[in-house]
């Protein structure tokens, strides 16, 4: 299971613990965790992307296994370690407003 | 026993005040949705148990939240407001084109008929109508697409639908006023939209008579009187005896015609509320004097009330949804602050109380009254 850490204001509004777990296939990438998380809580549709383009939200991060991938293709696989469920992805809200 | 449930929209949460008749004791549930900006939050006049709220984050984007009991459980539904036609673009503040993009929900509104249907107010300008309690959006698209609005020009704040009035008088008949474009008017439902701006003037403009491009802050209008309507423009306290045909200022003996909110009283058409700002440049009161100001004559005659308000050091604004009226038979006024304040008269505004005075910026106060 892909072990995913939610920011706070994201868990109040899923109504989730601070990390949930989610069943993704492969490959796993970017774009396969993000439409699991989504159909698992669609209350999150719009939330961590444009919900048109698919592109992350200029304030939200992606990180794991300490490396920002925010930038990162949503298609490239995500580190084994995200895969096998020892590492969780962090799902962010960026440091704004001074 | 009757009582009202006044609602709370602000920069940090959503709270809700209820009282009984008397409304000197207040009880104080919230935040709601705490951390989140809290545009607007509105009951339907139908089922008073169900109320929408536009909550929005810089972060993770727009929210509809809907409840079916009152405001004592929450649930979102749905947020996708995707344009439903090609988008072109308005003019940016530089005068340059610039796409038409979905920022947020400025106002709700729901139907006076049916509690699941309701209109949303949206930036960038354009309105949007539910008719399953919220769960999915479709845009009234001939607002947007109207001829004139590739040279539509945001405000300060945006460009968004903030004012969506409808007339129980005239079925199918919707306004809208947009900043900062003007008022619209629809007798079709949304269908067509004519715009409603003859009479204004605004020295801020090119043509200060231009059809459209007015910095209209807020209109209201009383259910009784279909024919008329009260305006306060950026500058300018106006009404229509036309529906909006043609304006006429009032602003009077006001000391400042610059503010946001308006309103009208629930028994009086012709007794009306603002809250004059100094300026556009200031954003406060004159004189660092909360006065709210009330003409009984529909305009050009004003009264400052000012007892139980502060009349010295204060410099907060009072935002264009941030005024509302209930409908008991001694008519309350309620009206929320930048400096967190929500002030509450019993008595039609001859005097005032705070119901609250440290909540964070106040975005909307609306109020319900219950039977």
């Amino acid at each position: 299971m892909i072990r995913v850490i939610l920011p706070q204001h994201l868990r109040t509004l899923a109504n989730v613990d601070r990390e949930v777990q989610l069943d993704v296939s492969d490959p796993v990438t970017q774009r396969a965790l993000l439409d699991a998380l989504e159909a698992r809580y669609p209350m999150l549709v719009g939330t961590v992307r444009d919900r048109v383009t698919k592109y992350r939200r200029p304030l939200v991060r992606f990180f794991a296994c300490e490396e920002d991938l925010s930038n990162s293709a949503p298609d490239d696989p995500l580190p084994e370690d995200v895969v096998s469920g020892k590492e969780p992805y962090m799902i962010v809200g960026a440091i704004a407003g001074g | 026993m009757s009582g009202v449930r006044v609602l709370v929209g602000t920069r940090k949460g959503a709270f809700i005040l209820t009282s009984d008749e008397a409304r000197k004791d207040w009880k104080v549930q919230g935040p709601e949705f705490a951390g989140w900006e809290i545009w607007h939050i509105k009951g339907s006049p139908a089922d008073p148990n169900r109320i929408y709220a536009s909550q929005n984050s810089g972060w993770f984007g727009q929210i509809i939240q809907r409840s079916d009991d009152g405001g004592a459980t929450w649930n979102p539904v749905g947020n996708d407001f995707s344009y439903g036609s090609e988008t072109g673009t308005h003019l940016w503040y530089d005068g340059t084109p610039h796409p038409w993009e979905f920022a947020r929900v400025w106002h709700v509104e729901p139907a006076l008929d049916d509690p699941d249907t309701v209109y949303a107010g949206v930036e960038d300008a354009a309105i949007f109508r539910s008719k399953d309690g919220g769960g999915t959006w479709q845009e009234l698209t001939s607002l947007r697409t109207h001829e004139s609005s590739s040279g539509w020009m945001p405000g300060a704040g945006g460009m968004g639908v903030h004012t969506i009035v409808q007339d129980p008088a005239v079925p199918g008949r919707i306004y809208v006023a947009i900043s900062a474009a003007g008022v619209f008017r629809s007798d079709d439902e949304g269908e067509t939209w004519r715009p409603m701006n003859k009479g204004l003037h605004s020295n801020d403009l090119p043509d200060p008579d231009a059809e459209v491009g007015h910095c209209v802050h807020r209109i209201a209008k009383h259910p009784s009187n279909p024919e008329t309507l009260f305006m306060q423009k950026h500058w300018d306290v106006m009404r229509s005896d036309d529906a909006g045909e043609s304006w006429q200022e009032v602003s009077g003996n006001l000391p400042s015609d610059f503010g946001f909110p308006i309103d009208v009283h629930a028994h009086e058409p012709e007794t009306i509320y603002v809250v004059p700002i100094l300026s556009d440049s200031y954003h406060y009161p004159p004189d660092g004097k909360l006065r709210v100001y009330r003409s009984k004559t529909g305009g050009n005659e004003w009264e400052p009330l000012t007892k139980g308000l502060p009349q010295e050091n204060c410099y907060v604004n009072i935002l264009r949804d941030a005024m509302a009226v209930d409908s008991l038979d001694s008519c309350g006024i309620y009206f929320g602050t930048t400096g967190g304040q929500v002030y509450g008269s019993a008595d039609s505004g001859d005097s005032w109380a705070p119901i609250v005075h440290d909540l964070p910026a106040v975005l909307s106060v609306e109020v319900q009254t219950l039977a």
